[in-house]
């Protein structure tokens, strides 16, 4: 078995025991990049020297006989939304092209603090604004079960680098869905944390109360240890919750579900959701079930107005948050020839380096917080904001968790929506409502869809802090389904057929 | 309600964002759809519901006032379009007659 199709846990082990070295490991995922990412283009820079670098020093330190943390030595992928000094950080946008940050993110500097070691920044819609990664201003990302088809997005790239076997974690960061809604195309696990659970330090900000750092893996353990290295209070975050890290890592041992009372989500399902997700969802909470927990249906009558709140507040908060791009300070500049003011050269250097998406957004942000409109708008989504809260907190009343599908349809194709914003939107109506309410919500893979052979994801929800609730559910599913990934060695779909003509 | 291309151009000046007339045809048109779609949430948001405007019930969160060390200057301007004696250079602010 090849080191790049290990677990992130199994590679810990050999790494502990010293029956591996971490430059060997992070060799052999460097090794794997070069050979497949032309295909699925997972990564925006690869940082091969330094991790190498980094990794012989981790090898240095165990051998020195110094007490590492439980994944030291595992590389990791970082979504190019987050700072890492000496690493170009673009966040997918041309307005950055180039750009090294000359600070760390507080989720990188834990990465480095825990021994992990980073391969690189991976790809994104351009500042996490999209479905599909069709949006990143250097072209999209593949889903390796299909290369024609989109590995979800904003995260695409760090999930289809964990299929692809280039890296055996990720870090990403969910707004609407942009962990979640990857994790679910491609057949990936993919958490987000209680907002406020993770740091925001350092990631570069899109909507700034519902942002959230969070783990990918491709096994319920491995993204858990994940989980566990990069979550805790960090001061120099405001909106960083200060109370222990639920232990999540137990929880992913254990999957023990017995009594769980797990509740369906009505409006979660329906018209709009494909024929095989369905399926797949109802499987795996009949399979639940037979495994001891009490299932019910749930309400949550407000859900259907999330998407419409959530394209208020998330343009309200990006039309601010993106006025940092101004051409003075870092970043492109255009026109700046002795002639225009510095208003022109922002406008010129803004019209000429967001995309297409950014502009849109940034544009209904600024109508929605218009004077005349401000109240009808943005003041009408805050208040569906407290309705969609006390929808959860309503059903947290009767169920200990919440499930539906994690989106409503399998991996579109490459293009298909990219003319079509409100179809793309849709992509995030199941995710949306917990970066709403600020609760934790994870993907965990169900199953191929029968009428495409493409994954399912299958989304649960729990209350703020009850983080680990997510990871004994996604335990429990990962032991009673069979594998689809882990233990083959197999590459899925239209990669694994590419690589057999190599 | 219609956004047209003028509409758009105005939101786009505000936003400090050059469009092409190309650009304002192409998005006035979708930019309509997308706000005609999410006035939805004018059904149910009632004068008695409160607005959240944040997840967390935050107070303010304030640190030790102690000095800390800051960037270096040089690793500050390192990433400048353009820098002058330690400074960001950038365009004039000012109208000429100012």
């Amino acid at each position: 078995m090849s080191l790049t199709t290990r677990s992130a846990a199994e590679l810990a082990g050999l790494l502990a025991r010293r029956e591996v070295s971490a430059v060997e490991v992070t060799a052999a995922h460097l090794d794997r990049i070069s050979a497949v990412d032309g295909d699925v283009h997972a990564f925006l820079y690869v940082d091969g020297d330094r991790a190498l670098s980094l990794a012989k020093e981790v090898d240095a330190r165990r051998a020195a006989g110094e007490k590492l943390g439980p994944l030291a030595g595992v590389p990791v992928g970082v979504k190019d939304v987050f700072t890492y000094a000496g690493a170009p950080t673009t966040c997918g946008s041309r307005i950055l092209e180039g750009w090294i940050p000359p600070y760390t993110s507080t989720t990188v500097q834990r990465l480095l603090d825990g021994g992990l070691i980073p391969l690189g920044k991976t790809n994104m819609d351009e500042f996490a604004m999209g479905s599909s990664t069709e949006n990143s201003g250097y072209g999209a990302t593949h889903n390796p079960w299909d290369l024609g088809r989109i590995p979800g997005g904003s995260g695409g790239g760090s999930a289809a680098a964990l299929v692809a076997y280039e890296a055996p974690l990720t870090v990403g960061s969910d707004t609407g869905g942009s962990i979640r809604q990857p994790a679910s195309v491609t057949g990936t696990v993919g958490i987000k944390p209680t907002y406020g659970g993770t740091s925001r330090y350092g990631l570069v900000a899109m909507a700034s109360s519902l942002d959230t750092p969070g783990p990918c893996g491709r096994s319920v353990l491995d993204t858990a240890l994940l989980h566990e290295t990069i979550a805790g209070h960090d001061p120099r975050d405001s909106t960083s919750i200060d109370a222990p890290v639920p232990d999540v890592v137990g929880a992913a041992r254990s999957g023990d579900v017995r009594g769980m009372r797990i509740g369906v989500v009505r409006e979660l399902g329906g018209e709009g959701y494909a024929p095989g997700v369905e399926q797949r969802f109802d499987e795996a909470v009949a399979l639940l079930q037979d495994a001891g927990a009490e299932v019910v249906e749930v309400s949550c009558p407000h859900f259907e107005y999330a998407l419409a709140a959530y394209y208020l507040i998330m343009p309200s908060e990006v039309s601010s948050n993106l006025a940092r791009f101004d051409a003075m300070r870092y970043g492109l500049r255009v026109g700046d020839d002795g002639t225009r003011s510095a208003e022109e050269v922002m406008s010129l250097t803004r019209g000429r380096g967001f995309g297409e998406e950014v502009k849109r957004r940034i544009i209904i942000g600024t109508y929605a917080l218009s004077s005349g409109y401000y109240d009808a708008y943005y003041g009408s989504a805050q208040k569906v904001r407290t309705l969609i809260t006390r929808d959860f907190d309503t059903a947290f009343q009767v169920a200990d968790v919440l499930v539906s599908p994690s989106t409503p349809t399998t991996a579109f194709r490459l293009g298909e929506r990219v003319d079509d914003p409100l179809s793309m939107y849709k992509a995030d109506l199941c995710t949306i409502p917990s970066n709403l309410a600020g609760n934790c919500a994870g993907s965990f893979p169900v199953g191929l869809a029968p009428e495409d052979g493409l994954p399912v994801g299958f989304q649960v929800m729990a209350p703020p802090l009850a983080d680990d609730r997510l990871y004994r559910v996604g335990a429990a599913l990962e032991r009673l389904l069979p594998s689809q990934l882990s233990g083959l060695g197999a590459l899925p779909g239209s990669l694994a057929a590419k690589e057999a003509l190599r | 309600m219609a956004l047209t291309p003028d509409d758009v151009a105005r939101l786009a000046g505000l936003a400090r964002i050059d469009l092409s007339d190309a650009e304002l045809a192409h998005l006035a048109p979708q930019l309509d759809v997308i706000l005609e779609s999410v006035a939805r949430v004018t059904e149910v948001a009632n004068a008695d519901v409160p607005a959240t405007s944040h997840a967390l019930p935050l107070v303010n969160v304030f640190r030790q006032d102690v000095v800390t060390p800051s960037l270096p200057v040089e690793s500050v301007l390192a990433m400048a379009p353009h820098a002058e004696d330690n400074r960001f250079a950038v365009p004039r602010i000012l109208g000429e007659e100012a």
